[in-house]
């Protein structure tokens, strides 16, 4: 006998999702998922936006690593919240264990939480969080070619972070071709060009994530 | 490599599916995957097989995926197209400004159960 199920595979964990998007609605929160490569500067460009943003926004961070709590840390002598999430060996952040660090946060006081998923191109892009953004940064030294390698995180990214283009003159970076290719993806994606160390590119990013956060 | 994670959620729903309608076993089960999404068709039938052996009620069930090729909309000329997972650009206007009409799903289509006897109606 045939049984239709029609289900979404991921059912449990996209309706978690929906429940957390709901309760980042109700208290105004705005989320941000943060994906890239290890070792591509996201901790850097966390640091960088919230410098930028602390100003007007209160904001979190939560840190999913596979072990330690090294990011966390160096969040944390900033002054600002950090949970850690230890995924334990999975390679992405899934809307259970997103949860168990939101109810430790004060939700009703915060602006902005910017989620440092796992390092990795492809697991987290097929999970939803819950989050109202999804945005990746490439950094210079990976190469121009990884559009073409991995699609689908340049796809559901709502914006792009190309990082560490102060070390473009060492690297054969083809930033045209680079473009190109992001742009094929995902044509409606902004470019941002940072040098999240350096200070560089990093208004011009947090001031587009800001008009984000207010208008939502 | 998170196969096996989806794959643990297939078989939660299926074996759920299939004691709900208190089968005896289950004979196939069909996914259907966006070529959009991460899932890697190889993987899939990889983290079934793991699975199986784990799972009495899954030990003879036979994997089919369906692979959905991804269309869109160009949100500026109208024109719906298919197209591969690197070119998201309307063919006919050059248009950037596109939806997504297919190609992520990752959906558990429909399952085949042995019951016992003919009870089935």
């Amino acid at each position: 006998m045939r049984i239709d199920l029609k289900q979404p595979i991921l059912d449990k964990n996209d309706k978690l999702a929906a429940e957390l998007r709901q309760r980042f609605a109700e208290n105004h929160v705005y989320v941000v998922d943060l994906l890239a490569s290890p070792g591509s500067g996201k901790t850097s460009t966390i640091l960088a936006t919230i410098e930028a943003l602390r100003d007007e926004f209160n904001i979190a961070v939560i840190e999913g690593d596979i072990a330690s709590s090294v990011d966390a840390e160096k969040i944390k002598s900033q002054g600002i919240a950090a949970v850690q999430i230890n995924t334990g060996g999975a390679c992405h952040l899934e809307s259970a264990m997103l949860k168990r660090a939101i109810d430790v946060l004060d939700l009703e006081r915060l602006d902005l939480i910017i989620i440092e998923n796992v390092g990795n191109l492809v697991c987290p892009t097929d999970f939803d969080l819950g989050e109202n953004i999804k945005v990746m940064i490439l950094s210079v030294p990976e190469g121009h070619d990884k559009p073409l390698k991995y699609p689908g995180v340049f796809q559901i990214a709502e914006a792009v972070i190309l990082n560490k283009v102060d070390t473009m003159p060492v690297f054969d970076f083809d930033e045209e071709a680079f473009n190109d290719s992001v742009h094929q993806l995902n044509p409606q994606a902004p470019i941002f060009r940072l040098a999240a160390t350096k200070d560089q590119g990093v208004a011009e990013w947090a001031d587009w994530l800001a008009e984000r956060i207010r208008q939502a | 490599m998170h196969e096996l994670g989806i794959m643990t959620g297939v078989a939660d729903s299926v074996v759920t599916a299939a004691r709900n309608a208190n089968a005896l076993s289950v004979e196939q089960v069909t996914l259907r995957v966006g070529e959009m999404t991460e899932a890697i068709e190889d993987a899939l039938f990889f983290a079934f097989d793991v699975i199986k052996e784990s799972e009495p009620l899954l030990a003879h069930a036979e994997l089919k995926v369906v692979m959905v090729t991804p269309l869109s909309r160009c949100l500026e000329c109208g024109a719906e197209y298919e197209h591969d997972r690197f070119h998201m650009l309307c063919p006919e206007c050059n248009g950037s400004f596109t939806q997504l009409l297919r190609g992520r799903e990752l959906q558990i289509d429909n399952i085949e159960v042995e019951l016992p006897d003919e009870e089935e109606e």
